[in-house]
């Protein structure tokens, strides 16, 4: 792989280095965007138990939407665009980000809870200073999975022309008969994926000095209270990655191919 | 700020859906005391508990706090001004200990410094070393996280502490342990402490009263302990009770008035002559005593006539010492220690010493027996008068 792994065919219009940023971005901005959105949804299926089955169901209809038919659908409005590849990544993400989300704020034991209702916390700062802190573990599972899967998703969007960043090497390695592309887009994104993976579990890291340090007595304490929530989700479609014990109980969704 | 006065008057929760949690209630908390709730499973004592810092709303009747109607108050502050200590703690996990216990103060405004002050003098009331100041609450023991709960409630000084099963996740030996912090605490504080538990056991080693509710949320009996071992009000409360009330009732007897004999006991470098002149009726044997005044062991008497107790010394002589087991502290302990002690002695007497640990006198079996009887018709209060009654 002498050049051809980091010289790019210059159809792509840019560098190697150009195409992985854009990579990133076209992966990461929909994960942020699951994430806002995310956010307010869980909080929503928490507050209001009966939402969580419709929302979780709808969540799973729109992951089982090839990428294909959105775009065929998005292309009419938002056309060849970052946009039209962006929106699909985003709703998939949530399957994902709500249920870890969900069971993070829910792994919040009665006690605490109690604890902080009756020492005068009101429901804002419980959620910002109490809930949400102690989701980050959850919340950080469903991130890497997610940030994983959406690295991976991202080269569908070579299926619309030239928006999938280092998927477009995929095209040009038949177009030009240069395996070497396909070799570079594969690696490169594998590469891409475990670095994103790394600097999650390092911000988790940073973020939660409280959690013990083998993670496994707060991991115990986590599925007593969260009991089989994950059992009403019914099985994720893919085979599960990530690691299950930052994972907590929270369901592992599939990642890359299954949508393509 | 001291303890306040808790009224709670004919208050009552019915769910929407028809269930009764707590059915009329009445109970005055006196001020700076211990008063707990106690009763079975489903007897309402949690829910009345929550009434009081309105995590639960109230349906019926209402609760009076110096004389003032919890309702009228803003909710948030109501709760701030009482502190809530629960099972496991229920500490943030994702907090310092330092922090966990800073929470209500930081929240009315304390500067950081002044929060972390606090938390370190309460740190120190209850029993837990400074330097834990940092660590997150999965470094710490049950029992101290409980520690660390009851440092939180107190934090902003608040007049009232709801305690809700605050001991109840913890082991015998520990809760022990915190039971008896929390007495101390209390004797320097004073707060008002509505206490929940199931244990009967716990009401009456931490409560001056106690409310013993039943199933639907009915109050049975509201007396001191001391009365509700002697007097149960019915068979209902005679059976959570449990067994052994007579005797968990001696607890509340002091041994003040137990007149304990010194002739009983001799010095163990004593002549046959010096022990010859003790003569204790019915008492066949001698209690031995060190130079320092602590009791060395039993030894018969009529050995002791014959050649002194110097040959029975500890080390051994023609009359070897018998252990002199448990002694209890005259003047300190309860009738039920000392009856113990009569009970458990090789010799049917108990030995009675002072503080520092030398003997004072023995007294047998029939003296604490007869003792009991002058403390129950002192107090009118006699057990028989609980069985004619029914």
């Amino acid at each position: 792989m002498n050049n051809g792994f980091f010289n790019m065919p210059s159809d792509l219009q840019h560098s190697y280095l150009g195409l992985i940023g854009l990579h990133l971005q076209e992966a990461l901005l929909p994960v942020a965007i699951g994430l806002l959105l995310s956010l307010p949804i869980a909080q929503l299926c928490v507050r209001f138990k009966w939402l969580y089955p419709p929302v979780l169901w709808a969540t799973t209809v729109l992951y089982a939407i090839p990428s294909l038919a959105f775009f065929v659908v998005l292309i009419d409005y938002t056309g060849q665009t970052k946009t039209t590849v962006v929106i699909p990544l985003s709703l998939y993400s949530l399957v994902v980000l709500v249920p870890a989300i969900v069971d993070g704020v829910r792994s919040v034991s009665p006690e605490t809870h109690a604890a902080a209702v009756a020492m005068g916390i009101g429901p804002v700062r419980r959620y910002l200073q109490v809930e949400l802190p102690i989701a980050v573990p959850a919340i950080f599972a469903g991130l890497r999975v997610a940030t994983v899967s959406s690295i991976s998703l991202v080269s569908v969007g070579a299926l619309i022309g030239n928006q999938g960043a280092l998927g477009n090497l995929l095209q040009d390695a038949m177009t030009f008969h240069r395996p070497i592309y396909a070799v570079s887009s594969v690696v490169t994104t594998a590469v891409l994926a475990i670095l994103a993976d790394t600097a999650l579990v390092l911000v988790r890291v940073a973020l939660t000095p409280w959690l013990p340090k083998s993670g496994r007595r707060a991991l115990r304490g986590r599925d007593r209270a969260n009991g089989d929530a994950g059992a009403d989700r019914g099985a994720g479609k893919g085979p599960a990655t990530g690691e299950p014990l930052d994972g907590g109980t929270t369901d592992v969704r599939p990642t890359a191919g299954s949508t393509l | 700020m001291i303890g306040a006065l808790i009224s709670i008057e004919a208050v009552s929760k019915r769910y929407p859906d028809g269930t009764v949690a707590v059915d009329g209630l009445s109970l005055e908390v006196p001020d700076r005391s211990i008063t707990v709730l106690v009763g079975p499973s489903g007897c309402g004592k949690t829910t009345t508990l929550r009434m009081i810092n309105r995590m639960i709303e109230l349906t019926g009747g209402r609760i009076l706090i110096d004389g003032e109607d919890i309702q009228h108050k803003p909710v948030n502050a109501l709760r701030r001004s009482m502190g809530y200590v629960i099972q496991n703690a229920g500490l943030f996990q994702h907090r310092t200990i330092a922090d966990n216990i800073g929470t209500v103060p930081r929240m009315l405004g304390w500067s950081k410094a002044k929060a972390r002050e606090r938390s370190m003098e309460l740190m120190e009331r209850v029993g837990l070393d400074t330097s834990m100041a940092k660590r997150y609450p999965y470094q710490l023991s049950g029992g101290q996280q409980q520690r660390v709960g009851v440092a939180r409630a107190l934090a902003a000084d608040p007049p009232v502490l709801l305690m809700d099963e605050p001991f109840s996740a913890v082991d015998p030996v520990v809760r022990r342990g915190l039971q008896e912090e929390l007495l101390r605490i209390q004797e320097e504080l004073g707060k008002t402490i509505v206490f929940v538990t199931h244990d009967i056991d716990e009401a009456i080693r931490v409560g001056d009263m106690i409310a013993v509710l039943r199933t639907g949320g009915r109050l049975a009996q509201y007396a001191p302990p001391d009365q509700l071992l002697s007097t149960p009000a019915d068979a209902a409360v005679e059976d959570f009770l449990g067994a052994d009330r007579g005797i968990r009732g001696l607890s509340f007897f002091g041994t003040d008035a137990l007149t304990v004999d010194p002739g009983g006991i001799v010095a163990s470098d004593a002549t046959a002559q010096q022990v010859s002149s003790r003569a204790t009726e019915g008492l066949g044997h001698l209690l031995v005593v060190g130079v320092d005044g602590r009791p060395l062991g039993w030894a018969d008497a009529a050995r002791l006539r014959e050649s002194g107790a110097a040959a029975a010394g500890p080390k051994g002589g023609p009359a070897q010492l018998l252990p002199h087991g448990q002694a209890f502290r005259h003047g300190e302990d309860s009738l039920r220690v000392a009856l113990d002690c009569a009970v458990l002695s090789p010799t049917g007497w108990a030995v009675a010493v002072d503080g520092e640990g030398r003997a004072v006198g023995v007294v047998s079996q029939e003296q604490i027996a007869a003792a009991i009887r002058a403390a129950h018709s002192q107090r009118g209060t006699a057990p028989v008068d609980v069985g004619a009654a029914r």
